[in-house]
């Protein structure tokens, strides 16, 4: 199919769609979802770089996912399958509210299964199920900046970018080393992209960032109050800072295994009994844990 | 021989200026400040060569421009005129080449974009302030501060980041053992030290010195200049001297330079112009220092 | 379990926001009108309209009842609510000296062309709870009313427009001259369409002000006004009132009023060194919907150490009080910290407990050296 047919077509599907919905289809007016599939289309061609946008007014509080949510409401089509999660959990609270807004919105059919999925979205993880060049991940950003842990001017940092002067980033990380014989950075480790911006991959941890490199998928980050967008494009590399004798290492879950499913190469929560004594884990990807479950119990 | 960096008149103006700044300011009029418009001409049609491995002295009372000069050169602020050429030989060969045709000196180095002059100053030049508080970060370890320029050059290693930082502390008479303290707990001296130690990271062509031991006493002032001194025979460096004091000038400088309003008034061997000043405010310098 | 493992989030989320509802609706007493908020609470509501930046009454009255008093709620939801509606245009820009004045006040000077009107403030009320309000005596109320406007004098000559303290200044020579910025701007920023960018533009600071937080605003220039920076300001003019909103004719273009905006506006004087080298005052200017005069002399404030040229404290950073006075952007990010973050916060603990693990190696080690 030619581009202007697909777009033709797309018109149709959502001209019915807004009729039922009382809305106009996405929420969002046509000029802003234009505008925002610009930024998305300049971030996905300059991988990592941070793109400002004219971020909208939602009905979810800034801070609760209006970034993603306005690219994903940009993105969506009517026949599309939405998944989203919160800490990998489809039942979480964030989720659900988000889910039921877009479902009203645009209509689509929400899924927790991440196969079945061709967009998700998702706050501070990535499914433990490798997603395809079918499907785009939309991530929720607090945080777009990398550098704002040594440098609290957005001005400065924006020139630090423009000039890759990064060499304070590394100071920070030597110093931690120094310090703790270890960075301590958890959740936000930050990556460079494509050899060229260091980007800040949203609060997911550290297993999850090795995801992000060479994959198959589309990722992009939307940050609605901070009012940027930024991509990281399919094949794209992602390099966790690091030093060649203090090399990047995920969390370590070893000798502990999901109550639930078993699964012993996922990221695991760990859950206080009421007692306040014991711990289980739980897998965090639920919809995988589900699935899971389902084939070994037969 | 051919020197190491070609500078040609170079100027720094603040303020708006006119027409009439360049023939109201100067030596002869005893001020740097345009009557008509009130700008300043800091440095006014500079012009001197550096050579590689001497040491150049610049000296002049406060407001002469001599701090100015270093400001410029080291990249820190923008010229409003002028031309700094680089010696092929010492262009770095880590950065892409800027040399056209068969000229055996680079293009404008002035004219070059912010990233390009931060590399550049980066591969080539050290610099050593007044003040240990503009050269280092006070909250960051020793190492670290060294370690920042190595990490701008590219070192992804710990182990060898801070095998160098010790092997820079050891030169300057630091201990080790205190590589992990940040300097806001060393005195004075020990500071300036960890100044020359971060300067000397990179294995810099060029050490500019903006009047390091003024403030400090005049034992740890001797130490110092001698540090420096023997540094620069080790390393091969070229230095430029900026400092009001003749008696520094004259430890360090084989040729100097006399700078009075914005403009040098005299240059030459160092000897020669201690023992023999020809112009009437170099006269009036040495006449009330020596 | 709580409602976050695995599943039942749903249906909980429906309960919280019943609940919420019904703790409003629970009482014996009647439910609020629409009418009594907007007449009895009418600060409130000037002051949601400033911070939801959509001049709405009844809106905003509505707001309030439903988000049980919430300024940051109901502000949020007339903001989001401004979101969906189209944009039908642009108004002329008007000059203040039209305003119908209800309030006008000058602290320079003791008296001003036009007088000092002191209008409907309590400023100089004794905050004495009035215990009487207790009782809901309508025959009292009416008794009041009456009795507020007899044996006033016929005579008094109201002018029709109140010149501007600052015009006097100007014409002075006393004030700096108009900032050239202003003038600069061949089309105006649009915050709700370009995000900001430092250093913002005239229009795109004072749109950013404008729609500010009251709270927010206040501390931050309650700092200035104590020192953390170098204004000393004097209030040249406070005047509230209403101005005429004129829109041009869709189809002719011609200029037609199509009603009236209630607004606070404050013009504050302070020094500044001219560029010619002559003294002047500088202006910092504050405009917001309704009755909210904290608001406006804070606005004022912050436009103008905004602009001082060599910042000495936070509240002369125009990124940092720009970014930080937006009710609803720091509400909702404060909010989210109510967020589940226990994926972030393991990783945090693995990193820790890690740090850990190498300190006490470090130091058992270091014990094993000092007993060799």
């Amino acid at each position: 199919m030619l581009m202007y047919e697909w777009l033709q077509k797309d018109d149709e599907l959502r001209a019915d769609k807004a009729q039922t919905a009382g809305y106009p289809f996405g929420f969002m007016d046509d000029g802003a979802k234009k505008e925002i599939r610009r930024s998305i289309l300049k971030a996905v061609a300059i991988p990592g770089y941070q793109a400002p946008y004219g971020s909208r007014e939602m009905p979810i509080a800034r801070g609760w996912g209006t970034g993603g949510i306005q690219i994903t409401l940009s993105i969506v089509k009517p026949d599309d399958i939405l998944k989203v999660i919160d800490q990998g959990c489809d039942g979480s609270v964030n989720a659900v509210n988000i889910k039921k807004f877009v479902a009203m919105v645009a209509g689509v059919t929400i899924t927790t299964d991440t196969t079945a999925a061709t967009i998700i979205q998702t706050r501070h993880r990535i499914p433990e199920e490798r997603m395809t060049d079918q499907q785009i991940l939309v991530l929720q950003v607090p945080y777009p900046e990398a550098l704002r842990e040594v440098e609290p001017s957005e001005i400065e940092t924006r020139r630090m970018h423009a000039e890759a002067d990064y060499s304070r980033m590394w100071l920070y990380l030597y110093e931690d080393i120094v310090n703790y014989g270890e960075i301590t950075i958890s959740y936000r480790y930050p990556v460079t992209v494509n050899g060229r911006y260091i980007t800040d991959p949203s609060p997911i941890p550290r297993w999850d960032v090795p995801k992000l490199h060479m994959s198959e998928t589309l990722f992009l980050f939307g940050a609605g109050r901070e009012k940027r967008i930024y991509a990281i494009p399919p094949h794209t590399t992602v390099a966790p800072l690091e030093f060649e004798d203090h090399k990047f290492r995920t969390e370590n879950f070893s000798g502990k295994a999901c109550t639930r499913c078993g699964a012993t190469d996922t990221y695991l929560d760990e859950v206080i009994d009421n007692a306040g004594v014991g711990r289980s884990y739980f897998c965090s990807d639920s919809g995988y844990c589900d699935k899971r479950r389902k084939t070994w119990n037969r | 021989m051919e020197p190491l960096i070609r500078i040609r008149n170079l100027s720094k103006r603040f303020g708006d200026g006119c027409i009439r700044c360049l023939e109201s300011t100067g030596p002869q009029h005893d001020t740097n400040l345009c009557s008509c418009c009130g700008s300043v001409m800091a440095c006014n049609n500079v012009s001197f060569d550096l050579f590689h491995n001497e040491a150049l002295g610049v000296v002049g009372e406060s407001g002469s421009g001599k701090s100015t000069l270093v400001r410029l050169l080291h990249f820190e602020w923008e010229a409003s005129g002028g031309c700094v050429e680089l010696h092929q030989s010492a262009w770095p060969c880590n950065l892409p080449g800027i040399f056209t045709g068969g000229s055996d000196y680079s293009c404008n180095l002035l004219g070059l974009s912010h990233f390009q002059k931060r590399q550049l100053r980066n591969a080539l030049m050290g610099i050593v302030y007044q003040n240990p508080h503009i050269g280092l970060r006070m909250h960051v370890s020793s190492g670290g501060n060294i370690a920042e320029r190595l990490l701008g050059a590219g070192w992804r290693h710990i182990g060898r980041m801070r095998h160098r930082s010790s092997e820079l502390l050891e030169k300057t008479e630091i201990p080790v053992a205190r590589m992990d303290e940040p300097p806001c707990n060393f005195s004075g001296g020990m500071q300036q030290r960890v100044q020359i130690a971060k300067a000397l990271s990179n294995n810099p062509l060029i050490l500019f010195l903006d009047e390091v031991t003024t403030g400090l006493d005049l034992s740890v002032q001797a130490r110092a200049l001698d540090l420096i001194r023997n540094l620069r025979s080790e390393f091969n460096l070229s230095m430029l001297v900026v400092s009001h004091d003749l008696g520094v000038i004259n430890l360090l400088c084989q040729r100097t330079m006399v700078m009075k309003s914005g403009h040098v008034v005299e240059s030459g061997l160092t000897d020669q112009i201690l023992q023999d000043p020809q112009h009437r405010y170099t006269q009036l310098l040495v006449a009330s220092q020596l | 379990m709580g409602y976050v493992a695995v599943k039942g989030g749903n249906e909980a989320i429906e309960k919280a926001c019943q609940l919420f509802a019904y703790e409003r609706t629970k009482g014996q007493s009647p439910p609020l009108g629409i009418d009594q908020i907007r007449e009895q609470l009418y600060l409130a509501i000037d002051r949601v309209m400033g911070e939801g930046s959509l001049y709405a009454p009844d809106l905003a009255a509505l707001a309030i009842k439903q988000s049980a008093g919430d300024t940051f709620e109901a502000s949020f939801m007339l903001r989001a609510f401004r979101a969906t509606q189209q944009r039908l245009g642009y108004s002329l820009p008007v000059s203040t000296e039209k305003m119908r004045v209800v309030r006008r006040i000058s602290s320079a000077f003791k008296d001003i062309p036009g007088g000092q009107i002191l209008g409907a403030t309590s400023d100089y009320t004794l905050r004495l709870l009035d215990f009487d309000l207790l009782k809901n005596d309508e025959a009292r109320r009416c008794a009041f009313r009456e009795k507020v406007f007899s044996n006033l004098p016929t005579d008094a000559e109201i002018p029709s427009a109140f010149p501007k303290v600052i015009s006097i200044l100007r014409r002075e020579g006393l004030l700096a001259d108009t900032i050239e910025a202003a003038h600069k701007e061949s089309r105006l920023s649009d915050i709700t369409r370009q995000p900001l960018a430092f250093p913002a533009s005239r229009s795109a600071s004072l749109q950013a002000l404008a729609r500010g937080e009251t709270g927010g605003m206040l501390a931050l220039a309650y700092s200035s006004m104590r020192g953390y920076g170098n204004i000393h300001p004097t209030l040249g003019e406070l005047r509230i009132g209403y101005l005429p909103l004129t829109m041009p004719h869709p189809v002719t273009g011609k200029p037609y009023v199509v009603g009236e905006v209630k607004v606070t506006e404050a013009e504050v004087l302070a020094r500044m060194q001219g560029s010619d080298g002559v003294p002047r005052f500088s202006l910092g200017y504050g405009l917001c919907f309704g009755q909210n005069e904290l608001k406006a002399i804070s606005m004022a404030m912050l436009d103008r150490c905004t602009r001082t040229e060599k910042p000495s404290s936070p509240v002369e950073d125009q990124e940092f009080v720009l970014y930080h006075i937006d009710g609803i952007e720091a509400m909702g990010f404060c909010n989210h910290w109510k967020l589940p973050h226990y994926v972030d916060f393991l990783s945090d603990l693995d990193r820790l407990r890690k740090a850990q693990n190498l300190a006490r190696t470090r130091n058992l080690s270091e014990n094993a050296d000092a007993d060799v």
